[in-house]
């Protein structure tokens, strides 16, 4: 009685750690697309903002990422899901012996590092291009054009493992009975192949684009003049990162669940309507059968439109809503914050200086000392030498006595003056 | 009845690697028949089949559609449309769709297509099951489908490769009945391929026995029941008891076989071996189970065998008895019920008589598997 409980709680306890793991992150992300701070946080919390989200649409290397992810991962989707295709419909025809042996081959790419991808993608068409005479500005070495080649090599192999499963259940009789019904080659392959294999080309293009989307590894060496938005970002980072990403952050997110519910409901319907179907009659069937309403016993499909309605409220909110006011607040409060601890610190040093220093010396003595000076001035374990002034006062220096060397004796050099040939003339 | 378009196998041979599917076959088959190749799975007649329907290219020797070589002809070109075992309908589309695919292919309009599928549904005894899916009809509902989607394809010769086998008894026998009927009705040529004998022989006008990729003997199924050419065919159509033993004495169409364990007995010679059997020779002997009669005790003679019974059962319309027979095989004695009373015999030797024009001589060979 008592483990059991145990064992229920412990249970528990575990979910929440297992989906906190899970979803933390991203709700903590999402959070901190809200905050106004301009360094991502979620706490302190300050002031509700939308500010990030225009940020992020003014932002034209952002948009112009995002513009190349889609461009690559559209061409990324045709590209893999027909090479995908092809390469599951020749593994059901080869020669049964050489099935394994092909089956490894085709696989491989998914083993191989993306980043050998990317090199061997840029060195192979690089060649191509040279020994076809192009010029560097030729479409084979086009940023846009290496990237879908380069990601297609691998995320084909993951759209054929999606369109194997379900080529394999695939009956060959059928094309057999549309070509002996007299369908050619190519409508047998259209009008029943392809409607049968549907269900995982629709899988496997949602897969090859998410693939495509978020690849970074590989496309870092072949986007050229189009860096997606992975790249982008990355390159963001390097600079310190801003909410902006936060609400990208969040779009992606909001997005992916937008689009769960959908497929949620829509699965959730189906099976509503073949249940349907199943107890209609006849007459029912040719007229057109009744299904209960879209709603009805579908949770997905009420989560789906509260969602909705929350995104329009959202967005109306952030049209009307202006954070000015309470950000000004926020401003003031730290300024008054700052000025406070400013006035703190003042107050300690006093009390610290008069403490050290009473009586022996008066304190205004110490500060104009002019050997500590220099010192202030720079922090560096390096004393100097990556102060950008360092280089420029030397040169200074240097140009100074030139100018006085010349006034001395005319000659720096070591030899005294025997090669100056103006010594040549005097004598 | 039109005269329908025949089809003619010449010399042909199929061979997969080293192993021969199909061994010299030459069979004439007449536009409008109904005709079955009948043997057990694995002697080769689904491949006959596939090389006549085109998915499959003859090794050697030629098929010939009404007078036309198919060699290099496609599946899609040739006036054939096949039933598949499974029926293959497309699981995706309705069943009116399914039934007109052939119209699609070709261009037709919907309505047109439509209508065309009501008319179908009509003659299949299905009238509004046109917008179901193929997964919502029952195994006999599929079945009728698969052949009017056939038959929408306007073919010379439909072929049927075993199409009854995944249905319920009463259903095949209903369904034997329907396809010999449609048959008839649209009087083109049915090949149809069946390991049930019954099948073959309520439905077909003409039967080709097969064993391992041999054809042992094309006849009506009359003269298949009664006059088989070999000891597989004896053997496989119908039930039938076997006397193995050595040709003792010719006597015209007859022949005295002394047996190995019921002595000398008479029997005439099948059709196909007459003149064929010579004394010393071995030889097997057939007689039906409804061919033996019981006979007095103590009667003799070249048509009397004598066995001990072993078991009996009453089956309804006979009343079997089982005798001990040749090498293993016992010997099945089917009396007619016509509601005479049967006193058992069980474990008592019994005297069985037969008439040796219902007894049929072949030269030893191969039987079927039980």
């Amino acid at each position: 009685m008592m483990s059991e409980r145990i064992i229920r709680y412990s249970i528990w306890i575990y979910l929440g750690i297992f989906f906190a793991y899970l979803l933390g992150p991203l709700v903590i992300m999402s959070i901190t697309a809200f905050n106004s701070p301009t360094f991502p946080r979620a706490t302190p919390w300050e002031c509700l903002t939308f500010e990030w989200f225009s940020a992020l649409f003014q932002d034209q290397r952002i948009l112009n990422g995002i513009k190349n992810s889609i461009i690559v991962g559209l061409g990324t989707v045709i590209l893999s899901v027909s090479m995908g295709l092809a390469g599951a419909l020749m593994l059901t025809q080869i020669w049964p012996k050489l099935r394994a042996t092909y089956y490894t081959i085709i696989i491989a790419p998914i083993l191989i590092p993306g980043v050998v991808l990317g090199i061997s993608t840029l060195v192979f068409w690089d060649r191509i291009n040279r020994m076809l005479g192009l010029g560097a500005d030729s479409f084979l070495s086009n940023g846009l054009f290496l990237t879908i080649i380069g990601q297609s090599t691998f995320i084909a192999s993951y759209c054929l493992l999606v369109l194997v499963a379900r080529l394999q259940r695939y009956d060959l009789a059928l094309t057999e009975a549309a070509l002996d019904l007299g369908a050619s080659h190519a409508q047998a392959f259209r009008k029943i192949l392809l409607p049968f294999m549907r269900p995982a080309i629709a899988s496997a293009a949602v897969l090859a684009f998410l693939a495509s989307f978020e690849n970074y590894n590989t496309t870092t060496f072949t986007f050229g003049e189009y860096p997606t938005l992975t790249i982008e970002l990355a390159q963001k980072v390097r600079y310190g990162i801003t909410p902006a990403i936060s609400a990208l952050a969040f779009i992606i997110v909001a997005l992916t669940v937008f689009f769960a519910l959908i497929n949620e409901s829509k699965i959730k319907r189906k099976e509503q309507v073949m249940e349907a179907r199943k107890n209609a009659t006849v007459a029912e069937l040719s007229k057109g059968v009744k299904v209960p309403g879209f709603l009805s016993g579908n949770p997905a499909a009420i989560v789906l439109v509260l969602f909705c309605i929350g995104s329009v409220a959202v967005v109306g909110t952030a049209t009307a809503y202006s954070p000015d006011q309470c950000i000004a607040r926020v401003k003031e409060q730290k300024q008054i914050e700052a000025e406070e601890r400013i006035k703190e610190l003042r107050r300690k040093r006093d009390a610290d200086n008069l403490k050290k220093f009473k009586g022996v010396f008066d304190p205004d003595e110490i500060s104009p000392e002019e050997e500590e000076a220099p010192k202030q001035d720079n922090n560096s374990g390096f004393g100097g030498v990556f102060d950008p002034n360092a280089l420029s006062g030397d040169d200074d220096a240097q140009d100074g006595s030139d100018a006085s060397g010349g006034d001395e004796s005319g000659n720096n050099s070591g030899f005294g003056g025997v090669f100056d040939p103006n010594n040549l003339n005097s004598d | 009845m039109s005269a329908g378009v025949g089809v003619d196998l010449e010399n042909l041979w199929i061979r997969f690697g080293d192993f021969v599917a199909v061994r010299d076959a030459n069979v004439h088959i007449k536009g409008g028949d109904f005709f079955s190749f009948l043997g057990p799975s694995g002697c080769g007649k689904t491949t006959i089949l596939r090389a006549v329907s085109g998915f499959l290219e003859p090794s050697e020797g030629n098929v010939l559609i009404g007078g036309n070589n198919m060699k290099g002809i496609g599946p899609n070109k040739r006036p054939t449309a096949l039933i598949f075992q499974n029926l293959a309908l497309f699981p995706l589309m309705k069943v009116w769709e399914n039934i007109t695919f052939s119209m699609e292919i070709k261009g037709a309009s919907a309505g047109e297509r439509r209508k065309r599928a009501d008319e179908l549904l009509e003659m299949i005894a299905l009238p509004d099951q046109g917008d179901k899916l193929p997964s919502e009809l029952s195994g006999g509902q599929r079945q009728r489908v698969a052949i009017a989607r056939a038959l929408c394809a306007e073919p010379d010769v439909l072929l049927l490769d075993e199409p009854l086998s995944a249905l319920d008894l009463k259903l095949r026998q209903h369904m034997r009945t329907e396809l010999r009927e449609i048959q008839k009705r649209v009087g083109i040529t049915f090949i149809y391929i069946t390991h049930d004998q019954g099948e073959a022989l309520t439905m077909s006008d003409d039967i080709a026995v097969m064993r391992a990729g041999v054809i042992d003997q094309i006849a009506d199924g009359k003269t298949i029941y009664n006059d088989p050419a070999t000891a597989f065919a004896a053997s496989f159509v119908g039930e039938n008891n076997v006397f193995r033993g050595k040709v003792a004495k010719v006597m015209g169409n007859e022949v005295m076989i002394s047996t190995n364990r019921s002595g000398d007995l008479v029997s005439r010679v099948s059709t196909a071996n007459q003149g064929k059997l010579n004394v010393g020779d071995d030889a097997m002997m057939f007689i039906r189970p409804e061919a033996l009669a019981l006979a007095p005790d103590g009667a003799s003679g070249d048509h009397f065998v004598t066995a001990t019974v072993t078991h009996e059962e009453f089956e309804g319309n006979v009343f079997n008895i089982f005798t001990e027979g040749d090498g293993g095989k016992e010997i099945k004695v089917s009396l007619p019920n016509l509601g005479q009373s049967f006193e058992s015999h069980t474990g008592q030797p019994i005297t069985l008589e037969y008439d040796s024009n219902n007894a049929v001589a072949v030269p030893a060979g191969e039987l079927a598997a039980e």
